[in-house]
């Protein structure tokens, strides 16, 4: 069940550039880190094992069946995995590390430098 | 999208939402925490025979501190292999703390801890390198094919493959009928008659999606709900709740216990913290020497190696003598960290580590920073146990760290990681500030006051794991829980159960539910009612105390009680689960708080620095302090050091009982 926090549905088709716009909503900020797993729509089932085995209770399942969970307290998240580990669709979700979180490594023969 | 606030969009909560509704269950044993200690716990006492209960905030499949995974089995001196006894490593470890660590779980965790791992193997878990993926390496012992981590000659802290443990464990409670209620937050203790000190006699809990009440009448309680966090670094805008621990840990335990007359111990030691810190990086996922990583090779951006040095400062050649005693020393206790943090830990103990003066060494031009931690001139066997067995089995590390850097293209045999520890030169991440403390998120901590039956001073009300202010380890969880288990059992057996009192129960629903209500013109959210306690705590108990500062601290806490605590809402049962933290949070903030004005001198290894008592250690202040509340306020008492006695002596016997006992099933 959904329902919308404003009156108004989007029905126009975006335009920024020529001053109109999809509707427009009164959101406040998101908390952040705002997204600490990325889900893959087109590979994960709905089958809602993360959301049963996560340690802070992040997700609450998509309304919509088949649907990947919703991050409803993406702050709470601890970054431990057992969402990622115990889902049966490889690939289904990831951990999104929060940028000030991503470490660098070097190539040792090479010098060259990458990240997460 | 998989946001909440998907366009503006707002979901109707998915769970029917029952406030109010009772849930009454019966058992001998409850068990509150099914984190590592808690199914132990539980999985000893339905051994004994006894019907079991775990009341669990998470889900016990993965919940608590090591959940996702363990990768040392801290002090098994019971091992074949061991080269100390558990007696000498539990005095070591003792007096490694000036005295304060509990001496009755040390004993336990040093002398059972391999005992236990081997039921860990029963129950599947991978104990030993059992396809010799190992053989040859110096830190393998070819007859028990145990592996074992530090001290190669001593062999007493083993690697395990623990990314797993949690699981089995879970399968072992069902298999063994203990009934399992996750995401039900227990909220208080109740006693017979609800008399204030009285017999345990069950507990109250709130389902943390449905806000159903659950109430659990019991012949004995189990507290294993970890340590409380969040007491002076708050924040959820930098990493999760910036947590070292998982930040269900509120402490809810403490609380608990406090508010019926339990005694707690230890509550005044609070640390500058490397670990809990919103700035650090993941968990093991950054270059170091310590711990997982340890003994990593670190070098500077020129390739400089950084060297390595013994407790005696002698300069260490190679990796394998980084994993020795020093010239003169029997044992060592962990190594690695060069860090400059006030550490009082004694020499006799102290492992290897890189050189401690390397911030200096750098700021004169000797080394270059950054440095990392270069994995691939590390011999072939200490590469692949660190970066496989141990990142991929550490709590937290196996998707966090191996899986994510590894899809991002990092290769151990050919890619240094970045550390951002030796940034400053320092082995060790230190604090911003020194404000920014910890109470028990690493380290010896204070918490429930126990017996050689790792019960409390109140009948019936039994702790294991991280709040009996001992081990803060995987082992000592396991160990200790299923001690108490045993001993809990017996208990049960042994007493009839007790009578709930209608009136507690009455009081306690009124309590827990009353955040709902707090819809009016002012409210206030747990988040910042959290950060208000925690800046509270960092200006008026921090770095150094005195008795004016302790008091601001203490009305300030008191001010909060009554005005701002009050205001606290929740708008649906999650939320409600985390007010009700942060109202235990405050609780223990104000304990602690009364813990420090209570000790009229400094301590070193209490890190504690009363600038208007400075004389250090003295030896009439060399004890526990204990504290209660009383039914006229809280009642300060204290306990000779090692008021355990004989380890052995004390031990043994209940041991022979618990596993007597336990044979049954
Ligand atoms: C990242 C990381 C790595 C670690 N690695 C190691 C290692 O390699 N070796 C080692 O020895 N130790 C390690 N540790 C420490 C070890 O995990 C802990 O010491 C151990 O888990 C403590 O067990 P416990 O049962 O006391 O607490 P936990 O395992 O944390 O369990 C507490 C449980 O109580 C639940 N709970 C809390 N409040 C309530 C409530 N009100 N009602 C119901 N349930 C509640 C929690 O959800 C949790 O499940 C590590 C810790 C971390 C964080
Ligand atoms: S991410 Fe995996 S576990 Fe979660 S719902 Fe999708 S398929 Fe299931
Ligand atoms: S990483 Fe841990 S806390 Fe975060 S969503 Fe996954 S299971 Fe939950």
């Amino acid at each position: 069940m959904e329902k919308t926090a404003t009156s108004t549905t989007p029905t126009e088709k975006s335009d920024v550039g020529n001053g109109t716009a999809d509707a427009v909503y009164a959101t406040p900020n998101a908390t952040t880190p705002g997204q600490p797993v990325v889900f893959d729509e087109a590979i994960c089932t709905g089958c809602d094992i993360c959301v049963y085995v996560c340690l802070e209770d992040v997700f609450i399942p998509n309304p919509v069946k088949g649907k990947p969970p919703l991050i409803l307290f993406p702050e709470e998240c601890w970054y431990c995995g057992p969402c990622v580990e115990d889902c049966p669709h490889e690939g289904a979700i990831r951990i999104n590390h929060p940028l000030q979180q991503r470490v660098r490594w070097k190539r040792k023969s090479s010098g060259e430098h990458f990240r997460v | 999208m998989t946001m909440f606030h998907d366009k503006g969009r707002i979901h109707n909560w998915p769970y029917t939402v029952r406030y109010g509704n009772e849930q009454r269950v019966e058992t001998d044993v409850l068990v509150l925490g099914g984190g590592i200690a808690g199914v132990w716990a539980a999985i000893a006492a339905a051994r004994c025979g006894a019907r079991v209960v775990i009341m669990e905030k998470a889900a016990t499949v993965r919940s608590g501190a090591g959940g996702a995974g363990v990768d040392h089995w801290q002090w098994a001196a019971d091992n074949p292999a061991s080269g100390v006894s558990p007696e000498d490593l539990t005095e070591a470890l003792i007096e490694n703390q000036g005295g304060y660590r509990n001496g009755i779980s040390t004993y336990i965790q040093c002398a059972s801890a391999y005992e236990t791992l081997v039921e860990m193997e029963r129950m599947g878990g991978k104990v030993r390198d059992t396809d010799g993926e190992f053989r040859g390496a110096e830190f393998r012992d070819d007859a028990s094919k145990l592996l074992f981590a530090y001290d190669y000659t001593n062999r007493f802290v083993i690697r395990v493959w623990g990314a797993d443990y949690k699981p089995l464990l879970r399968k072992a409670c069902k298999r063994l009928g203990v009934r399992i209620l996750d995401r039900t937050a227990a909220t208080g203790l109740l006693t017979s008659g609800g008399q204030h000190g009285g017999r345990v006699v069950g507990a109250t809990g709130v389902n943390c999606r449905t806000g159903a009440f659950v109430v659990v009448k019991a012949a004995a309680v189990i507290l294993a709900t970890s340590r409380p966090q969040r007491i002076w670094t708050f924040s959820s805008e930098l990493r999760g709740l910036s947590t070292f621990r998982p930040p269900s840990d509120a402490g809810n335990g403490y609380a608990m216990a406090w508010r019926i007359g339990a005694k707690l111990t230890m509550m005044e030691k609070s640390m500058r913290s490397a670990f809990g810190s919103a700035y650090s990086f993941p968990a093991y996922g950054s270059g170091n020497a310590i711990n997982t990583w340890y003994p990593c090779n670190i070098i500077d951006a020129n390739g400089k190696a950084v060297p390595w040095v013994d407790c005696n400062g002698r300069l260490l050649e190679s990796v394998s003598e980084r994993c020795r005693p020093a010239e003169g020393q029997k044992f060592f206790i962990m190594g690695g960290g060069s860090s400059s943090l006030p550490h009082p830990g004694l020499k006799q103990y102290l492992g290897p580590k890189p050189i401690p003066d390397l911030e200096q060494r750098m700021l004169r031009g000797e080394f270059s920073p950054p440095f990392y931690a270069d994995l691939t001139s590390m011999p072939d066997s200490e590469r692949r146990v660190i970066w496989g067995l141990m990142v991929g089995n550490e709590g937290k590390t196996r998707i966090p760290v191996m899986k994510t850097y590894m899809q991002s293209g990092f290769d151990p045999d050919k890619d240094m990681l970045q550390t951002y520890d030796f940034l400053r030169g320092s082995g060790m991440r230190e604090p911003v500030v020194p404000q920014e403390r910890t109470f028990g998120e690493s380290g010896v901590c204070g918490g429930l006051l126990v017996d050689w039956d790792l019960m409390s001073n109140v009948p019936g009300l039994f702790g294991a794991g991280d709040l009996v202010f001992g081990g803060q380890d995987h082992s000592h969880a396991a160990a200790t829980g299923r001690y108490a288990g045993a001993r809990a059992a017996l208990f049960a057996r042994r007493q009839a159960a007790g009578e709930l009192c209608a009136e507690q129960i009455a009081r306690e629903k009124q309590r827990v539910y009353a955040p709902l209500a707090k819809q009016g013109a002012r409210s206030l959210d747990w988040k910042e009612l959290n950060a208000g306690i925690a800046r509270v705590m960092q200006n008026y108990c921090s770095e150094p105390k005195n008795d004016e500062l302790l008091r601001l601290a203490q009305d300030w806490l008191m001010d909060i009680e009554e005005n701002e605590a009050p205001l606290a809402a929740a708008d649906n049962p999650h939320k409600l689960m985390r007010t009700l933290d942060v109202l235990d949070i405050l609780t223990c903030a104000k304990i602690i708080t009364e813990a420090c004005l209570a000790r009229h001198a400094s301590s070193t290894h209490l890190h504690f620095n009363r600038i208007d008592f400075p004389s250090l250690d003295p030896p009439e202040w060399h004890k526990w302090i204990t504290l209660r509340k009383g039914s006229r306020g809280t009642e300060i008492d204290d306990m000779p050091i090692a008021f355990w006695g004989g380890l052995e002596r004390n031990y043994r016997p209940r041991h022979r009982e618990n596993l007597e006992a336990m044979g049954k099933k």
